[in-house]
């Protein structure tokens, strides 16, 4: 069985993760051990050798206790938030799981469906994000969302508009904001086009086709640098220019990690 | 306290009974079937609870509190019957319990009223509507009857009234719709789906209902046990061997081949999870499972003479 053939330091570093697991390894939202180090079993080379991945500022991401690490969305399929589960994972000590918010289309997939479940890659609700922060943990959001994602090259770097739902949120739940930026998943995967005839026939939000026409990233060096975390103070219920204020604090805040880190390479 | 339950020839409810009566409540119990070796302190009317002799129950006993468990749960009755007991027989016994001066109800529903869908959140609080009749259109009738009992608390504020939804009831005896399910060799499940199931040990959910009513409770509450596991482990550790359907031929499945029937609307329980949160319940009555996941499903499997898988 599958089970058998994880790399045991993997699967050993999953069960420091602080989580309250069950008597079958698996927590109340579902995550199970296994899959978690099979997916960081896949993660690793990854970020390791193929993008040489170097974390910058892991210290700013709390080593327990509720927070959120917000950052830009960027090349085409969702690799940037491997990178970022990958880092929590194998940088900090103990290891923490960043809970993703997937989008919802994919709960109807066979198989991806329970897959993203049992890695703690919960559907993007508002329920999942409070209760998650709640429950201490660390929530992952691309505010930008698909418009982030699926963004051209001619447009690299350009923070697209952010969601506003993420801000409440933070001041709901009194969790800190750990920005990030990811540099370099715009070189390597540099999309220029979206299809978006065939992506409506499909029924996805675009076809991401890069330059170099595979659609898989080419190994670049990445760069993820974490930032101070903000504290925003309020309650949730403030009105929506109070709350696109607090969204431009975190924008800026990215925008400024992209900037330094783009200045150091 | 002198205690009304309808249904009491269910297993839960007799273990409720019995919980009561060895507590020293009076307890009045009406089914259509029998329960011929009821402990003492547990008297049983055989009557229809929508019929007259049920009415005269309390009329000439005058009990302090109704625990309504008489809902026809098994989807293999009519539609038709089903909305008469389940819907008809909860507006008959509340109407009862306003008549003649009945203190408290208990109306004992069931949490997949919440309705299972891809966009629903985990651990649904009582705050949040009930969705199965969209969901799983067979399960209407519990839908309406659940709500019917809820609107108890604006109708006669005079009962204390709680509804009470509990998970999935599994162990040695139970037979609710995910014991029936289980109890085959072979359980159908959805290929590339494989969502988390909630359920309590039937001892847990008997004490359960037995401390709502010794507890001052108005409002609905979940009632859960241990965390939920996914289905395909569920059904390894009761000793039954999960078979992934592709979704387009499963609705010809069930009911064929050795596998359990189940009505077509309950794809979308099988696909997506209904996961509650209990809280409300634990922190309103001091409520804690005392059995867990492993236990349970191991007492499940042994009474079948299975072994896990």
């Amino acid at each position: 069985m599958w089970r058998r053939l994880l790399n045991r330091r993997i699967r050993k570093r999953v069960t420091e993760i602080a989580l309250p697991w069950g008597p079958f390894g698996i927590d109340p939202y579902g995550i199970d051990q296994d899959y978690v180090a099979f997916a960081m079993g896949c993660i690793e080379p990854m970020y390791r050798k193929y993008f040489n991945l170097q974390t910058v500022g892991i210290e700013h991401v709390p080593a327990s206790g509720r927070a959120m690490v917000i950052g830009n969305h960027s090349g085409g399929l969702p690799f940037d938030a491997t990178m970022v589960l990958g880092s929590l994972f194998f940088e900090m000590e103990p290891p923490r799981l960043a809970h993703g918010m997937v989008e919802k289309m994919a709960q109807e997939w066979p198989v991806a469906s329970p897959l993203f479940s049992r890695v703690g890659q919960l559907t993007g609700l508002p329920e999942h994000a409070i209760r998650l922060l709640e429950d201490d943990r660390v929530l992952m959001v691309f505010p930008e969302g698909v418009r982030g994602l699926g963004k051209l090259h001619s447009e690299k770097y350009e923070l697209k508009r952010f969601g506003t739902g993420f801000a409440r949120i933070a001041l709901k739940t009194g969790a800190p904001i750990v920005p990030f930026g990811l540099i370099g998943m715009e070189e390597a995967y540099p999309v220029v086009s979206r299809l978006e005839p065939l992506s409506k026939i499909l029924n996805v939000p675009y076809l991401p086709v890069p330059a170099h026409g595979v659609p898989w990233p080419k190994p670049v060096d990445l760069q993820l640098r974490f930032g101070e975390p903000i504290r925003l103070e309020g309650d949730g219920n403030e009105s929506d220019e109070v709350i696109e204020a607090h969204v431009r604090t975190v924008m800026d805040a990215v925008a400024g990690l992209l900037a330094a880190g783009r200045a150091e390479r | 306290m002198k205690v009304v339950i309808t249904g009491i020839a269910g297993v839960l409810a007799r273990g409720v009974a019995a919980r009561l009566a060895e507590a020293g409540h009076e307890v009045i119990g009406i089914d259509r079937r029998d329960w011929s070796d009821a402990p003492p302190g547990v008297q049983v009317v055989r009557a229809d609870i929508r019929k007259r002799p049920a009415e005269d129950v309390f009329r000439t006993q005058r009990p302090d509190a109704l625990i309504h468990m008489a809902t026809v749960t098994h989807l293999s009755a009519s539609a038709d019957v089903r909305v008469r007991v389940n819907l008809g027989g909860t507006r008959a016994v509340l109407e009862h319990c306003h008549r003649y001066g009945v203190r408290k109800a208990l109306f004992i529903g069931r949490h997949t009223v919440y309705g299972a869908a891809p966009d629903l959140p985990l651990y649904r609080t009582e705050a949040e509507p009930p969705m199965a009749s969209s969901t799983y259109p067979e399960l209407a009738d519990l839908v309406a009857a659940d709500g019917y009992a809820g609107s108890a608390l604006w109708q006669w504020p005079e009962i204390e009234t709680a509804i009470l939804r509990l998970v999935y009831i599994l162990g040695p005896h139970a037979r609710g719709p995910l014991a029936s399910l289980m109890a085959r060799p072979r359980v159908p499940v959805v290929f590339g789906f494989d969502p988390l199931f909630q359920f309590i040990h039937e001892i847990d959910a008997a004490r359960a209902i037995a401390l709502a009513a010794e507890t001052p409770l108005r409002g609905v509450f979940n009632v859960t046990g241990p965390p939920p596991v996914p289905l395909t482990l569920l059904c390894r550790k009761v000793g039954a061997q999960p078979v992934p359907v592709p979704e387009p031929i499963f609705r010809h499945v069930p009911g064929r081949f050795g596998f359990a029937p189940l009505p077509a609307g309950a794809i979308e329980h099988i696909k997506y999870p209904v996961v509650v949160d209990g809280r409300a319940f634990a922190e309103a009555t001091g409520f804690a499972h005392e059995l867990g996941e492993v236990e349970t499903m191991a007492q499940f499997a042994a009474r079948r003479g299975r072994a896990s898988l």
